[in-house]
C-alpha cells in the first residue's frame, strides 16, 4: 500500500510538471494552431536564468521570479522577432521555425553552461514540519505551487479584461479586431505567457532531474501526451491530462509485467490513440469546420 | 566444376598478390605521421571532449620536443557531436581525404560501432577506442580495432565476485540503461554471479535516456527488499538515484559503475552525503587523492598540465585519462620497428607490463595477437563522504 501512494504521490507531483508543460502547450496552440515544439527547451533556458542569478547570490524565490519575468519578455519577443514573420506562412514552415527554435535553445544553453548536470535548490523548505516518507517536501510544494499558478491562469482569463480580449483573440480574430483588440499583441502576450508557465515548470522539475540541456526533452514529451490526452483546445483538460499521464505513467511501470521498458511506449501509444480514436482529447471541443 | 576450379586459381593468384604487396605506407612519411580522431566538442556528450583537446596538447609537447621517430605528429581531430552518422562522415573524411595512418581514441559507444566495420574493410587501425563495451577486443573478426579501458563488463564481473564474497544473503536490485552500455554492464554481473545469479537478483529494471526520472524502479527496488544494489547509469540517472535511495532510506550495498564515479559531475549533485558507503572499481589514479601529491606519474601529468594546458580544472578526471592513452600511443609508435599500417598494428597487439603515468601502480596495459584488451585489472574504492578510498587488492578479470 505504501509503494501504491508513493507512486501515486510522485506521478501526481511529476504530473503537475507535466501540466505546466501541456497548459503553455496549449496556449500557443490555441491562438496559431500549431505545436511549439521548442516549449521545453525555452523553459529549460529560463532555468538557466534562474540557476545564473541563484549563482549570483539571489534568493531562490527571487530568482524564481525574476526568471518568469524575463521569460514573460523573451516569449513575447520572439513571437514579434521570430514568429510573427511566418504567422501566414504554410505549416511546413512555421513547425520548422519552432525547431530550429529547439536546437538553437539546446547548442547555445549547453554552450553557455556546458552539458555537465548542475544541481539546482528547491523552492521550498527541507523541513515542512512533519516527515513522510510517501512525499517529500519538494514534490508536495511542486503540486501546491502548480495548483496555484493554475488557479491564477484561470483568474485571469475569467476576470481579466485582458484575458478576455486574449480569448477573443484565440478564438474569432476578425471580430476581436473589429472591436478594437489587437490582435496581433494578445498573440504576442500569449506567448509570453506560455515562456512563463514553461519556466514555472522548469524552474519545479530541475531539482528532481538536474539541470542540463537535454533535461526537458522526455518532460516535453509527456507534457505532449497529457495535452492531447486533455484536449489541445482545453487548458483545463490539458492540466488535468498532465496529471494522469504522471500517475499513469509510475502505474504502468509497477504494475504492467515488463511496464518499466514500456513508460515511453506507453506515452507515444497514448498519443497515437487519442489522435486516431479522440483527436479532440477527453475533454476538447470538436472543431466542425464548413467546406 | 571447371569454373569452380577457375575461381579457386583467382583467388590463390589473388592471395599471392596480396603478400606480395608492399606494406601501406598511407600516412607516414619521412617526416611526418598523420594520426585521426573524433570528439564530441559538440552535443550532448561535451564533457568528453577535454580528452581530445589534452592529447592535441600532448602531442603538441611530443613535436616540441623533436616528434616520435624524428616524425612530427599530425593530429586531426575532428568534431563529431556524438552522432554516430556524424561519426561516419568525418571518419571517412579522415581516412579518404586527409590519408591518416590510424585512427586513435575515437570516442563513444554508439559511434565507434558506426565506423567498426567501415575501419575493418578499409585496413586502418583503430586504435584505443575510448569506450569500454567489450566489442572492441575481437581479433579474428576485427583485426585493425582495439580497445583501451577495461570493459564494462569485466567490470560488472568484478562486483559480482567482491558481493558472493562478502555480503551474506545477497538480495540484488539491478538498474541499467536500456542499450548496449548497460546491458554490456549487467552481462558482464550476471556471468559473475555465475549459476546462482537467478535465484540472488530479486529486481532488475532498466530505463531509457529520455525518461525524465528513475524514481519509480528506485521505489520499487526498495520494495523488492534487495540488499545489493548495482547502479548501471549515466551521471544524472546515477544522481538521481542515490539522491531517492537516500530520501526513502533504503540503504543495500551500493554499487556505482565506474562511468559515473566522477566526484564533481555525480557525487556533488546528488549530495555528498547520501554518496558515503558508494562502492566503485577504478583503474585510474584520482587526481583528487592526496595520496598521489609525490607520485611521480602524478607530479608528470601536473607539470603537463601547468605547462601546456594552463587553467583547467585539475579535478576532473578526463584530463588524466587523455595524457595517459595520449602516452601509450607515444610509446606503442616509439617503439615500433616497422612504420606502416600493418607494423602499427602488429606493434600495438605486443604491448608487455606498459605502466602509465596516471593508471593505478600494479596495472599495466598488456596485449598479444589473441588479446586486444589492453587494461583488465581494477581496484575497489569506496566513497568516504569526500573521496574515494581505495580497498583490496587489484582485482585483474584476466587471470
Amino acid at each position: 500500500m505504501d509503494l501504491f501512494l508513493q507512486l501515486t504521490l510522485a506521478g501526481l507531483a511529476i504530473g503537475s510538471i507535466y501540466s505546466c508543460v501541456a497548459l503553455a502547450v496549449v496556449m500557443i496552440y490555441q491562438a496559431t494552431d500549431h505545436f511549439n515544439f521548442a516549449q521545453g527547451e525555452m523553459a529549460m533556458f529560463s532555468t538557466y536564468v534562474a540557476w545564473t542569478l541563484v549563482g549570483l547570490g539571489a534568493p531562490v524565490w527571487l530568482a524564481f521570479l525574476l526568471a518568469v519575468g524575463i521569460s514573460f519578455l523573451a516569449g513575447v519577443i520572439i513571437e514579434r522577432v521570430i514568429v510573427k514573420p511566418v504567422e501566414n506562412a504554410p505549416v511546413l514552415n512555421q513547425i520548422i521555425v519552432f525547431i530550429g527554435l529547439l536546437v538553437i535553445f539546446n547548442a547555445v544553453a549547453g554552450w553557455i553552461w556546458e552539458f555537465t548536470i548542475k544541481p539546482f535548490p528547491s523552492l521550498f523548505p527541507e523541513d515542512l514540519g512533519f516527515k513522510s516518507t510517501l512525499i517529500g517536501p519538494h514534490h508536495l510544494g511542486v503540486i501546491a505551487l502548480t495548483l496555484g499558478v493554475l488557479a491564477l491562469v484561470f483568474a485571469f482569463f475569467r476576470f481579466t479584461r485582458v484575458g478576455l480580449a486574449m480569448r477573443a483573440a484565440a478564438a474569432n480574430p476578425d471580430s476581436a479586431r473589429l472591436v478594437g483588440i489587437s490582435v496581433g499583441w494578445m498573440l504576442a502576450l500569449g506567448w509570453g505567457l506560455a515562456a512563463s508557465i514553461g519556466a514555472v515548470g522548469g524552474i519545479l522539475v530541475a531539482p528532481i532531474v538536474y539541470l542540463e540541456p537535454n533535461m526537458m526533452a522526455g518532460v516535453l514529451l509527456y507534457g505532449f501526451a497529457g495535452a492531447l490526452l486533455g484536449g489541445v483546445s482545453s487548458p483545463g483538460g490539458a492540466v488535468l491530462g498532465g496529471l494522469v499521464v504522471g500517475v499513469l505513467e509510475n502505474w504502468v511501470g509497477q504494475y504492467v509485467p515488463g511496464g518499466s521498458e514500456l513508460k515511453l511506449t506507453f506515452a507515444l501509444i497514448l498519443i497515437v490513440g487519442v489522435l486516431v480514436f479522440k483527436p479532440a482529447g477527453l475533454f476538447g471541443r470538436v472543431v466542425v469546420r464548413r467546406v | 566444376m571447371h569454373i569452380r576450379k577457375l575461381l579457386a586459381a583467382a583467388a590463390a593468384t589473388a592471395l599471392l598478390a596480396g603478400t606480395a604487396q608492399a606494406a601501406d605506407m598511407t600516412g607516414i612519411t619521412d617526416t611526418t605521421i598523420k594520426i585521426g580522431n573524433t570528439n564530441p566538442y559538440s552535443g550532448p556528450a561535451s564533457v568528453y571532449s577535454t580528452i581530445g583537446k589534452t592529447i592535441a596538447a600532448y602531442f603538441k609537447m611530443v613535436n616540441e620536443m623533436g616528434g616520435i621517430q624524428g616524425r612530427q605528429v599530425d593530429f586531426i581531430s575532428l568534431d563529431d557531436g556524438y552522432s554516430p552518422p556524424r561519426t561516419v562522415e568525418q571518419v571517412r573524411k579522415l581516412v579518404e581525404q586527409e590519408q591518416v595512418a590510424l585512427l586513435f581514441q575515437t570516442l563513444g559507444t554508439p559511434t565507434n560501432s558506426a565506423i567498426h566495420r567501415y575501419v575493418n574493410a578499409k585496413k586502418v587501425p583503430h586504435l584505443f577506442v575510448a569506450t569500454g563495451a567489450s566489442k572492441w577486443g575481437q581479433p579474428d573478426k576485427y583485426p585493425w580495432t582495439m580497445g583501451f579501458q577495461p570493459t564494462y563488463d569485466v567490470e560488472g564481473e568484478i562486483y559480482a565476485k567482491y558481493v558472493l564474497e562478502n555480503v551474506e544473503d545477497p538480495k540484488i536490485a539491478i538498474l541499467f540503461q536500456n542499450d548496449d552500455y548497460g546491458k554490456d554492464y549487467r552481462d558482464g554481473f550476471l556471468r559473475g554471479l555465475g549459476d546462482k545469479a537467478d535465484e540472488l537478483v530479486v529486481s532488475m529494471l532498466p530505463y531509457e535516456v529520455t525518461d525524465p526520472t528513475v524514481d519509480s524502479q528506485i521505489l520499487k527496488m526498495k520494495e523488492s527488499g534487495a540488499n545489493v544494489f548495482f547502479n548501471i547509469t549515466i551521471p544524472k540517472f546515477a544522481a538521481q538515484a542515490i539522491r531517492k535511495s537516500c530520501e526513502i532510506e533504503w540503504k543495500p550495498v551500493h554499487f556505482l559503475n565506474n562511468v559515473s564515479s566522477s566526484v564533481g559531475a555525480t557525487l556533488t549533485p546528488a549530495g555528498l552525503d547520501c554518496s558515503k558507503g558508494l562502492i566503485t572499481a577504478i583503474y585510474m589514479k584520482d587526481p583528487v587523492d592526496p595520496q598521489w601529491k609525490d607520485d611521480p606519474g602524478f607530479k608528470e601529468w601536473v607539470g603537463f598540465m601547468d605547462k601546456h594546458m594552463p587553467g583547467s580544472d585539475l579535478t576532473d578526471v578526463n584530463y588524466a585519462y587523455g595524457y595517459s592513452v595520449a602516452r601509450l600511443m607515444h610509446i606503442t609508435l616509439d617503439g615500433c620497428g616497422e612504420l606502416s599500417r600493418e607494423g602499427i598494428m602488429a606493434c600495438a597487439a605486443n604491448l608487455k607490463g606498459v605502466q602509465l603515468p596516471m593508471v593505478l601502480p600494479g596495472i599495466t596495459v598488456d596485449t598479444a595477437p589473441d588479446d586486444f584488451y589492453p587494461i583488465q585489472a581494477e581496484q575497489l574504492s569506496k566513497f568516504d563522504g569526500e573521496r574515494w578510498v581505495a580497498f583490496g587488492g587489484i582485482i585483474d578479470a584476466s587471470k
